[in-house]
């Protein structure tokens, strides 16, 4: 079995997530006998991932930087099959989730998940969490440095760092090495972009207070360079002006962009500089580069055959798969391949565990035993020789893993909502279904171009509806669902806040309405131009006036 | 026919989160077994009891919820209870759909 260049757990690590499984393992027997209430289980078990969904508990998996061997994937498939119901649900920030654990086996998984370098730890509750990283990382042709390294670094330092555990809310952190943005920078809370300054020295952007929800926020830059050896210090500071002034007493107005906006930008620089001075003078959380050098070194790129670049042709459907899902890799010969969890009609992020099995054996016959998975909820083999692209379709074909939509209308973000989570307001997966099946035409998918639609369930997010160039937002209207359409978001480097179009839809009429202003911007469209790039152009009003369409227009009058 | 206030009673099992229904002083696996309180101090009174059996610690979370009868089928009046009583509604092989129920 091909390893991979990835994180290896240390000691410290390996005996952390043991002890925290037999902790947990306790922790559910005493439950079950009484000796704890659910009161006091509670905050233990989402310590460890585990939520009470709407229909049963949910386990919610760390992939940190969204990395993952074929060892666990494979272990991934296996739990999916003896514990659960035989599949997993790959998540908007890079996580696995389980939708049918029993509380009384979830010991036995995170036993199964520690025995491959994995747990459920800081997928739940107010620390900071899971750190995200660009999917295309230490393959991306645009890219200055691998993030993950760094990932891997904040990951350590924030892990049950004594001053974190109890944020005033959840810490969302994510880190890309390009400038193309592929990891939604300004939607986290924080976020570092390596960047290169007029010297050719590499250093970092940090920014702060982006976030979806109720009040949406794009990030604003706190630190346009910090060097390398400054990040964690810079990170504490802000971290700390965070803890001290962060609200606390309203869970709507707690997370750092309510701080940020509050302050503003400017005051927040100068406080977190001053923590910074400080910090830097006590010398403690200097990084030092033997210390990155030593984390760099897990993440080291592969040995790669010298190859010559050689796109190879093939028929109709592996023409169309090669146009929108394979990249262009930074090695020669080398390409990076998208799996879209995106058929037609299905569950977007689920695999089954007979998909998971099957993509672990790719993974391994051709991409040295490594994949991502994209916050988009697609799967990334990052490193595949060029030549093996045919064969690499041909078995993923053979799994319903082949469908050529990534970056098109049909690659649709969806949270679970209504469906499976607790919080829902409305159903996001059948919206997505009816709008795939809408655009299933493949060439129509063409004609249209790039074109991000994301569905969230409630106002809380999940699905990025406020990043996506058409976002659907589902309300509770007495009981009843309904959607609203927004227009303009980008989650992207020319990010932007989508704007609510107006009264909402019902499920039977919104996929209609993205129909109609899908059309629109067919029509109106200059040369070149996005859907998004038209909309800007030409604002809300013309789209809004086609996307009631005449009798509902009527009927919301009336 | 509809009366507004018809109630029924929920909760998960613990140990593996199934979803319950309340019948007489225990649960049932199936909203069309459970008991419906027509008026509130009946559900009142069941969700209190419900809420004092929580020391046996054999299940979670118990709460109302409102429902209709229509030819004696008890229909959750709220999209949530729906799909809560018949499990997801893009999966029809999964949850209490798929048991025939
Ligand atoms: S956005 Fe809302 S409905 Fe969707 S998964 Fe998140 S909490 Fe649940």
């Amino acid at each position: 079995m091909a390893e991979p260049n990835m994180y290896r757990y240390d000691e410290f690590d390996a005996q952390f997530v043991a002890e925290r499984t037999a902790q947990f393992r306790t922790q559910v027997e005493r439950r079950l006998k009484g000796e704890l209430n659910e009161d006091q289980f509670k905050p233990l078990r989402l310590m460890n991932g585990l939520y009470l969904q709407l229909h049963a508990y949910m386990l919610r998996v760390a992939v940190p930087y969204g990395t993952l061997s074929s060892a666990q994937m494979r272990k991934l498939a296996h739990i999916a099959r003896v514990y659960d119901k035989g599949y997993g649900h790959f998540t908007t920030r890079q996580n696995i989730q389980y939708n049918w654990p029993a509380l009384v086996d979830v010991p036995d998984i995170l036993e199964e998940l520690a025995s491959v370098e994995m747990h459920a730890i800081q997928t739940s509750g107010n620390c900071i969490r899971n750190v995200t990283a660009d999917h295309f990382a230490g393959a991306a042709l645009d890219e200055i440095e691998d993030p993950r390294p760094l990932a891997e670094v904040i990951r350590q330092w924030s892990s049950l760092h004594p001053e974190f555990v109890f944020l005033p809310r959840k810490f969302k952190i994510a880190v890309s090495g390009a400038p193309n943005d592929r990891a939604a920078l300004a939607y986290h809370d924080m976020a570092i972009e390596i960047v290169k300054n007029d010297q050719g020295r590499v250093g970092y952007k940090v920014l702060v207070g982006g976030g979806m929800g109720r009040t949406p926020y794009i990030a604003q830059v706190l630190g346009d360079f910090v060097e390398k050896e400054d990040i964690l210090a810079f990170l504490e500071a802000a971290m700390r002006i965070y803890n001290q002034q962060g609200r606390r007493d309203n869970m709507y107005k707690a997370r750092i962009k309510i701080l940020t906006n509050a302050l503003g930008i400017e005051e927040m620089r100068r406080l977190t500089g001053i923590e910074f001075a400080e910090i830097k003078k006590a010398g403690t959380l200097q990084l030092p580069k033997e210390e990155l050098d030593r984390i760099t070194a897990y993440f080291a790129a592969p040995a790669f055959e010298t190859l010559e670049d050689a796109m190879p042709s093939g028929d109709a459907a592996f023409e169309a798969w090669k146009k929108t899902n394979v990249h262009k890799h930074r090695q020669p010969g080398y390409a990076i391949a998208t799996i879209s969890l995106k058929p037609i009609g299905g569950v977007p992020g689920d695999a089954s565990a007979d998909q998971m099995d099957a993509v672990a054996a790719i993974m391994d016959r051709y991409s040295l035993g490594e994949i991502r998975v994209s916050h988009e909820q697609n799967l990334v083999l990052p490193h595949v020789r060029q030549k093996d692209l045919p064969a690499i379709h041909a078995a993923l074909a053979g799994f319903d893993l082949a469908t050529p939509n990534a970056g098109l209308i049909t690659d649709i973000i969806a949270c679970p909502g209504l469906d499976y989570c607790d919080l829902a307001n409305a159903r996001s997966i059948p919206i997505a279904q009816d709008i795939a099946k809408t655009f299933a035409d493949l060439d129509r998918q063409h004609d249209i171009g790039e074109l991000k639609i994301k569905i969230s369930g409630c106002i809380n997010a999940c699905g990025h509806h406020h990043a996506g160039h058409i976002g659907i937002l589902g309300v509770d209207k007495k009981g009843v669902e309904f959607y609203q359409l927004l227009l303009g978001g980008s989650g992207a480097e020319d990010a932007s806040i989508g704007q609510i179009m107006g009264p909402g839809f019902t499920e039977h009429e919104i996929a209609g309405a993205v129909e109609r202003v899908v059309n629109l911007y067919l029509a109106k469209r200059e040369k070149g131009e996005r859907f998004l790039d038209t909309y800007r152009r030409m604002g809300m009003e013309p789209f809004k006036n086609v996307a009631y369409g005449e009798e509902l227009y009527a009927v919301h009058q009336g | 026919m509809a009366n507004p206030s018809s109630q029924v009673l929920t909760a998960n099992r613990l140990n593996d989160g199934t979803v319950l229904y309340r019948k007489a002083d225990g649960w049932v696996l199936t909203l069309a077994e459970a008991d419906v309180y027509d008026d509130k101090p009946a559900a009142q009174a069941a969700l209190d009891a419900a809420t004092a059996g929580l020391t046996r610690n054999e299940y979670v979370s118990p709460y109302l919820f409102e429902v209709r009868r229509e030819n004696g089928v008890i229909h959750p009046v709220k999209e949530r209870e729906i799909i809560r009583a018949a499990g997801p509604s893009v999966r029809a092989d999964l949850g209490k759909q798929a048991q025939g129920v």
